[in-house]
């Protein structure tokens, strides 16, 4: 029962969360309300007895992603009312497509009874039962491949990310070290002979 | 505990809400950067939702793959929004038009 509550309010919180995020005039306000709504969904991963991945996605989305998009939106200088112009004709589109969506959602789950059934009941977990532990042990048998295949998207993606941004300041004076050490005495340095003169 | 249905059905409407969000701001880059990783979340309710009420840790796994790859999208994405901002002083979709596409 304190479970049915708590997850009323916490749907309650995201929907109109998620809808702040689309609806916000200023785009700071979309992400902090984003950052709402991951909060919000963790909290629901708990309820579904999924703890380390909404301590990951607390940490990772809402301590690594939500802070890079606040970091971008704050950076760039952006005219917000010139976005907003002559979108209010899109209204009806976007009802129509998330109606039919919905529609088409309540058709498979409540009509079809998809939650209903041998679904209808989650199977009750053990006293010792570890989630952290478990998931580990399928991460790292039987999904080693993929695991190792993510590690590679993450590198390329750091990669990709550093090289995009990175930018050689013109009219700039960096060192060029190799050139510094290669450089020879006769490069720099010109031996002349000439005659002495009298002393006067 | 919570049942699979109304998990099912906060799901949905979350898509749905991140999709009419796509057509509300079509021409903000990071809302429609934003709208996706809302999308992605969505996905992810199900997944979970599923792990837990069929006993399959796998679908814990996929989430876990999703993350990845949304955090590696994310980053290239905001990265190539920086460097256009660099170079045009506008994000704007629809001054994106020099392939006149």
């Amino acid at each position: 029962m304190f479970v049915g509550v708590l997850f009323a309010i916490l749907a309650v919180v995201l929907v109109s969360a998620a809808l702040g995020v689309i609806l916000a005039r200023n785009p700071v306000h979309s992400v902090l309300l984003l950052v709402l709504c991951f909060f919000t969904s963790a909290v629901i991963w708990l309820l579904l007895d999924a703890e380390f991945l909404a301590i990951v996605l607390v940490l990772v989305y809402v301590g690594a992603v939500m802070v890079l998009f606040l970091f971008v939106v704050m950076m760039l200088d952006i005219n917000i009312e010139e976005f907003r112009r002559g979108l209010a004709n899109f209204w009806p589109l976007a009802l129509a497509v998330a109606g039919f969506i919905v529609f088409a959602m309540i058709n498979v789950i409540v009509v079809r009874k998809l939650g209903g059934g041998s679904l209808g009941a989650a199977p009750p977990l053990p006293a010792d039962y570890s989630n952290t532990r478990s998931l580990g042990i399928a991460l790292f048998t039987r999904y080693a491949y993929p695991a190792e295949v993510a590690a590679v998207i993450l590198l390329v993606a750091s990669i990709a990310a550093i090289i995009l941004t990175l930018r050689q300041r013109r009219g700039g004076k960096p060192q060029d070290i190799a050139a510094q050490v290669a450089v020879r005495a006769s490069d720099r340095l010109r031996i002349v002979k000439m005659a002495s003169e009298k002393r006067r | 505990m919570i049942g699979l249905t109304p998990v099912l059905a906060l799901s949905g409407v979350l898509f749905a809400i991140a999709v009419a969000g796509i057509f509300l701001n079509r021409r903000n880059i990071i809302l429609l950067l934003m709208c996706i990783e809302l999308m992605l979340l969505a996905v992810n309710f199900n997944f979970i939702a599923f792990a837990r009420f069929l006993g399959d840790i796998s679908g814990q796994i996929f989430v876990f793959f999703i993350l990845t790859v949304a955090a590696a999208e994310a980053a290239i994405g905001l990265a190539i929004l920086v460097v256009l901002f660099r170079e045009r002083r506008s994000i704007n979709v629809e001054d994106l038009d020099t392939l006149q596409g």
